[in-house]
């Protein structure tokens, strides 16, 4: 089988790239949201920061995942 | 090739190796070295400052106490009432002192002379997620009972009955094996990277201005130097929020286990 395309350099910072690409829309998202969110209802702040962020907490695990397998799976 | 690549060759951007420290003094145990002297010294610190805040408390607060009272209710306000309600107070000794040392962990990052965050070894914060994870397990097995605690976790009610097919394993799966990876790892990694990105700045700021000056490089080292300062109030920021996570999570992943409706 012949190689139509080919990666060179560092797989695992090419991996953490990709990786970096879902939390990143997701971080954006949430904040946008959430700003978007204190803008309407100032008066929710405190309610609408801490949903805010447990979301962003959540959704930058796997960025974090994405950072530390490279050297997991050396 | 341009003259930033000409002068860049023999540039070599620090590594996971930084993280690797010999013992303190020659001949010592090899398990002493800086990381581990440092989190005793942390946790020795947070001890005094704990005592010399709470120990003999005073009705109009002077000193120590009024720092100490800040941070209470800080802790208190914003990451033990909100998810524990009414048993907030009776986790409060366990939260405060989790944020307190974390927190004094993560500025030994950017305390000169130190420069080491102690949870950029992952051992540090995995101890932290594996006591949090027993102390979850333990009470919602006792305050849900062993049948009742796996029934709340995998079947939360009022769903429709083939949506449990795919929520069951998942609920599982992250309640009880991504929950604490991710925990420990959180904090790890925004530690570990935070360091790395320091070390980088400053490693490109002492080559072009000190080991290799030319009239080329010198503006690359000055950004260099430029990004090292920035990077460390980012920083200090970033640790900051990693140690009100982290404990914020704990209080969560308590407080899932004492209420069982979520």
């Amino acid at each position: 089988m012949s190689v139509l395309a080919e990666v060179s350099g560092n797989i695992g910072a090419i991996g953490y790239g990709l990786a970096a690409i879902g939390p990143g829309i997701g971080v954006g998202i949430i904040f946008g949201q959430g700003v978007q969110a204190i803008a309407r209802q100032p008066e929710a702040y405190n309610l609408i920061r801490q949903n805010m962020l447990l979301g962003f907490v959540l959704t930058e695990a796997l960025a974090l995942i994405g950072l530390v397998a490279p050297f997991i799976y050396r | 090739m341009t003259p930033a690549t000409l002068l860049a060759d023999d540039f070599t951007a620090p590594g996971p190796s930084i993280f690797d420290f010999p013992p303190i003094f020659a001949g010592g145990p090899s398990w002493l070295t800086k990381p581990v002297l440092f989190a005793v010294v942390g946790a020795v610190l947070v001890i005094i400052f704990a005592w010399s805040a709470f120990a003999k408390p005073q009705l109009v607060p002077r000193g120590m106490q009024n720092i100490g009272e800040k941070g209470y209710e800080f802790v208190r306000d914003q990451v033990a009432r909100p998810f524990l309600g009414k048993d907030a107070e009776r986790w409060m000794p366990l939260l405060l002192s989790l944020f307190f040392l974390i927190l004094l962990w993560n500025f030994f990052g950017v305390i000169p002379l130190i420069q080491m965050p102690i949870a950029s070894h992952i051992a540090f914060p995995f101890v932290f997620a594996i006591t949090i994870y027993v102390i979850k397990i333990y009470l919602g097995i006792k305050h849900q009972g062993f049948i009742g605690y796996f029934k709340n976790m995998m079947f939360p009610p009022g769903l429709p009955k083939p949506i449990y097919v795919l929520l069951a394993p998942i609920e599982f799966m992250s309640n009880l094996i991504i929950a604490p990876f991710t925990h420990a790892v959180r904090l790890f990694a925004n530690m570990f990277a935070g360091h790395l990105i320091l070390a980088f700045f400053s490693a490109v700021g002492f080559w072009f201005l000190f080991d290799k000056l030319t009239p080329l490089g010198a503006p690359l080292g000055v950004l260099g130097v430029g990004m090292t300062i920035a990077m460390t109030g980012f920083e200090m920021f970033i640790q900051f929020l990693q140690a009100f996570l982290f404990t914020l999570l704990a209080a969560m992943y308590i407080g899932g286990s004492l209420h069982s409706d979520h």
